[in-house]
C-alpha cells in the first residue's frame, strides 16, 4: 500500500499531517505507542522543514509518501524544493546543555534519530528527498 | 489545538492541558506557565490526562523552565499522562529532569515533599 499527502508550509497544517499518518497506518500498526512515535518523528521532520527550509511560507509545499512494504517495513519520503535541510549535519545536543541554554530546538532531531531506523537524503528530478525507514516489530 | 484550563486547589495552581501540543500550539503552554509564575505561584501541577499528543516544541517549553524554577524555588509536577505521551518524554530521558507522577494524589504528595 502507498499513500500520499501534500502540505503547505504552515505550522497550522501539522495537525493534518498527523491525521494523515494515523489514518494511513492505523491498520498496519497495532501499538498505539509505536504509531504515536512514528507520527511524532514525521511531525518533527515536517516542522523542521517548514521553519528552517521554507520559513513557514504556506505557498511552499512538502509532499509526503508512505509505503508499507513487506515484513513490517514502512518507508516515508518527504519531498520538497529549495535548500536541503539535512538533520544528519546537526550534532545532537546534550540534554544538560539544552536545560542550561534554554534552547527550545534540537530535541526534535534527537527524537527523529531515536525513533527511525534510518534517515537518508537524496535528490530526484532536482527535488530534495528525505527517506525515513522504520521496521515495525 | 490545545486548550488550557486553570484551577486553584489546596494552594497549588493546576493547569489542565487538553488536546495536542505541537510547534503551532506550544506557545499556549508557554503563556499559561508564564502567567502562573507571573502571578506568584510556587506550586504548579500540570494535569496531562487529556493531553493527546506532545512534540518537541512542547517538551522544550517544560525544559526551558527547569533552571528558572530551580532558582526561584518553584515546584512543578506533571501527572496523568497517557502511555503514548509518557513514552515521548521517556525517549529523550526527560522523565529524569522533570517531576512526573501517575495521578493527582501522588503529584500533590510529591509537590509537598519537594517543598520541604
Amino acid at each position: 500500500m502507498s499513500y500520499q499527502y501534500n502540505i503547505g508550509c504552515s505550522l497550522e497544517n501539522l495537525k493534518g499531517v498527523r491525521d494523515f499518518i494515523r489514518k494511513s497506518l492505523r491498520s498496519h500498526v497495532a501499538s498505539d505507542v509505536v504509531l504515536n512515535e512514528i507520527i511524532l518523528a514525521l511531525d518533527e521532520m515536517c516542522s523542521n522543514l517548514m521553519i528552517h527550509a521554507h520559513h513557514c511560507n504556506p505557498d511552499h509545499h512538502l509532499e509526503m509518501h508512505i509505503e508499507v512494504a513487506q515484513k513490517g517495513k514502512v518507508i516515508f519520503e518527504i519531498m520538497d524544493d529549495g535548500e536541503m535541510f539535512d538533520i544528519n549535519r546537526f550534532r545532537e545536543p546534550n540534554i544538560d546543555n539544552l536545560v542550561h541554554e534554554k534552547r527550545k530546538g534540537g530535541l526534535g532531531i534527537r527524537l527523529v534519530k531515536s525513533i527511525m531506523d534510518e534517515v537518508i537524503y537524496t535528490t530526484l528530478n532536482g527535488r530534495n528527498v528525505c527517506r525515513l525507514t522504520k521496521t515495525i516489530k | 489545538m490545545v486548550h488550557i484550563k486553570r484551577l486553584l486547589e489546596d494552594g497549588a495552581d493546576i493547569l489542565a492541558v487538553v488536546g495536542e501540543i505541537d510547534a503551532s500550539s506550544s506557545i499556549e503552554l508557554d503563556l499559561a506557565i508564564a502567567k502562573s509564575v507571573g502571578e506568584g505561584s510556587t506550586k504548579i501541577l500540570v494535569d496531562c490526562s487529556a493531553l493527546e499528543y506532545i512534540s518537541s516544541a512542547g517538551l522544550g517549553v517544560f525544559m526551558s523552565y527547569i533552571e528558572e524554577f530551580r532558582d526561584k524555588n518553584i515546584r512543578m509536577v506533571l501527572f496523568g499522562m497517557k502511555e503514548k505521551v509518557a513514552n515521548t518524554f521517556q525517549i529523550l530521558g526527560l522523565a529524569d529532569l522533570l517531576h512526573i507522577s501517575s495521578n493527582k494524589q501522588e503529584a500533590k504528595k510529591l509537590l509537598n515533599e519537594l517543598s520541604v
